[in-house]
């Protein structure tokens, strides 16, 4: 495993209290595999992510527990120093906002090139020379050229891609992408995760592809782990996911999303809402918007992840019947 | 949801066309110079859009950002006075009405904002700001009777009526957007402008905003311009599309032309891009990716506004601008395949993803 997260949890303090915004969150990559993390807002899919490569806003948050294996070693135990050599070079994190996370008043070129220098020690001309290697691997077209523009001379598509090389440019062994594309039109969209999907094949990257988007998700996923209320629910090859999940809630987003080949009449939608992290409902914390709730729900212990088959495992004390519901349409 | 019968590009026969846009142009001036402003171009956010909307029916109009369909949903409910062109409501010219005139049509045209956050002031009461149209247009309710709509109104949006004294932040962003919605439907309206409604919220929170939606127009006879960048949303609640590129309609027809039987190539990629959630189409898929980005709409390409982007394009695309009708070579062609679409080289190629 190049990547192996084991019950990771992290808490907020807030005025009103601690949240536990990841609680006991467990996945794992392999080199060359992608990874989808599927979640809505606040189901602490991202909160993971920023655990991950050490750049979690502290405080308030902090890491209550767990471990991070990353290449056999553990990253929470790790000194300063070598925590950020490790960031830099063998991984490295793909924002959702392109705009905001480039500097607006340093142009691209010497953005990209900070990479070698800062990292590699590079010279100036070195460091540029790489930043029009970069660009032109993520297929900017002119870019000798347009090294020396500014963040906002750029389309949001090329934007997407600068981050992208800034991400690529020490080969990292695993690359973590937030949201990559929510910000951009479809039609570019489509060219950035192709783009993304491309290189993780050439280098054998490891990818976590941060997302809320079914339609992404089953173009370039290997596995997917389905997040709730900052635990993992299930588990699962994105091919079996699809045709057959295992948690109420996995079954419920499936059924809410309209489809283009196919007009419906109404949307099953999941009734409620996600509960807040402050007061998270005792036993299943799906259960006040399950369709499937049994007493035995309501009730602490939570459901373990139970093991349910090859590399799949669901959160549902009914997991067993949840499969048993016919293949949905 | 009904289907419309008739032709692709007109609401079907049984429908009372209740407003129709007829070349509408939106231009913003670029200008220099602080003492002296003098005009150096124009960003042509639309340029000349038409299309006619049926009572009770939903047109969906679909396009990448900056191809001017939020300038278009604020043409229609007349927050922008439109460069050149005219939307009739009810057989009048209402884009260049003003004071009493302009209040009473906007009675009927009512808008729903993309961002619930945003769209509602933090300082008013929920109570407030769903009655505030009341203040505005005292006429739609006697002053004694307003507190007990403002409560009808939450609990038709579905929710509790007791939530009156309550602040926009207390709600989630599918509440807000339901507030919104009642906001909407204060006024009795015939016709919703939606921009984006549904764009900000969670996909479990999306499908309760449009059941809600499409279970509101049943009960009302609402008439919806839904206008979004999700496709696939845009389906399930339209009865007729529009996809729009650099200001203009490139292509309009019942949901099931444009779905299943798009003839201009900017939809076909576009449908071709959109990801299925569904695994195993994933071999099967054959995706258009276009190369480049949308032109700036200050300077678009002569000719055909997509030829820039496009596989097809010929020298006629960049000396002759398509008209949107139906293309010749489908003229006679039975079925939905004979409907408006802007390209020269129109063809058919059926782009849903999988079945």
């Amino acid at each position: 495993m190049l990547l192996e997260v084991q019950d990771l949890r992290v808490e907020f303090a807030t005025r009103d209290g601690v949240v536990s915004a990841v609680n006991g969150v467990s996945y794992g990559v392999d080199a060359g595999e992608t990874l989808a993390v599927l979640g809505e807002s606040g189901s602490g899919k991202s909160v993971t992510a920023l655990a991950v490569m050490g750049i979690l806003d502290s405080p308030p948050g902090r890491v209550a527990g767990g471990r991070i294996l990353f290449q056999g070693h553990d990253l929470l135990t790790m000194g300063r120093e070598e925590r950020r050599r490790v960031r830099g070079e063998r991984m490295a994190m793909i924002f959702q906002d392109a705009l905001s996370s480039l500097n607006p008043v340093l142009t691209v070129g010497y953005q990209l090139g900070e990479m070698f220098r800062v990292h590699r020690g590079s010279s100036r001309a070195e460091a540029r020379a790489g930043a029009v290697e970069l660009m032109d691997r993520v297929r900017i077209p002119a870019a000798a050229q347009r090294v020396n523009d500014y963040p906002h001379q750029f389309s949001g598509g090329m934007r997407q891609r600068i981050m992208i090389a800034m991400a690529l440019a020490l080969e990292p062994a695993l690359i973590i992408a937030d949201e990559p594309t929510t910000a951009l039109d479809v039609t570019v969209q489509a060219q950035v995760m192709d783009l993304l999907d491309e290189l993780r094949r050439e280098y054998q990257m490891g990818l976590i592809l941060i997302t809320h988007d079914l339609g992404v998700v089953a173009d370039v996923a290997d596995r997917i782990a389905v997040m709730y209320a900052g635990r993992i629910v299930e588990n699962a090859p994105v091919k079996e996911l699809y045709a057959r999940p295992a948690h109420p809630y996995t079954k419920g987003l499936l059924e809410s999303i309209p489809r283009l080949d196919a007009k419906g009449t109404r949307l099953s939608a999941i009734k409620g809402l996600p509960p807040n992290l402050l007061r998270v409902p005792p036993g299943c914390p799906f259960h006040p918007r399950c369709p499937r709730v049994r007493d035995v729900c309501r009730k602490d212990p939570r459901p373990p992840l139970y093991e349910i088959g090859q590399g799949r495992s669901s959160a549902c004390h009914f997991w067993k019947e949840t499969l048993g519901d016919a293949g949905r349409r | 949801m009904t289907q419309v019968e008739g032709e692709a590009g007109a609401p079907g026969p049984a429908r009372e066309v209740i407003l129709e846009a007829r070349g509408l142009v939106k231009h913003f001036p670029l200008t220099r110079g602080i003492l002296f402003r003098r005009q150096v171009g124009a960003v042509r956010a639309v340029d000349g859009v038409s299309f006619t909307l049926g009572r009770g029916e939903t047109l969906g109009v679909v396009g990448e950002s900056g191809c001017g369909k939020s300038t278009v949903a604020k043409l229609l409910v007349s927050l922008e006075r439109p460069t050149a062109g005219e939307i009739i409501y009810k057989g009048e010219d209402i884009s260049r009405l003003s004071g009493r005139a302009l209040k009473a049509v906007r009675r009927n045209i009512q808008m729903v904002f993309q961002d619930p956050y945003t769209s509602l002031n933090p300082r008013m009461t929920v109570g407030d700001i769903i009655g505030e149209p009341f203040d505005i247009h005292p006429e739609a309710a006697p002053k004694g009777d307003r507190r007990r709509r403002v409560r009808d109104l939450l609990d038709v949006v579905g929710l509790n009526p007791e939530y009156l004294n309550r602040y926009p932040h207390q709600f989630s962003g599918g509440q807000r957007q339901r507030i919104g919605i009642a906001r909407g439907l204060a006024l009795n309206p015939e016709i919703i402008v939606a921009d984006e409604p549904v764009s900000a919220l969670d996909v479990s929170v999306q499908a309760q905003v449009v059941n809600l939606m499409e279970r509101l127009q049943e009960e009302f006879g609402l008439s919806y311009v839904f206008i979004a960048h999700d496709l696939s949303i845009v389906r399930h609640i339209s009865d007729r599309v529009g996809v729009m590129y650099l200001g203009k309609i490139v292509e309009i027809g019942t949901d099931h032309a444009i779905y299943d039987h798009p003839t201009h190539p900017y939809t076909q990629a576009l449908l071709s891009a959109v990801p299925v959630p569904d695994p195993e189409a994933r071999e099967r898929r054959e995706r258009i990716i276009l190369a480049g980005d949308v032109p700036s709409p200050a300077n678009p390409p002569s000719g055909c506004g997509f030829r820039t982007r496009c596989w097809k394009a010929r020298d006629l695309c960049a000396d002759v601008e398509p008209p949107l009708a139906v293309p010749v070579e489908f003229a006679a062609a039975p079925g939905v395949v004979a409907h408006d679409s802007a390209c020269h080289f129109a063809e058919e190629k059926p782009q849903v993803a999988s079945a």
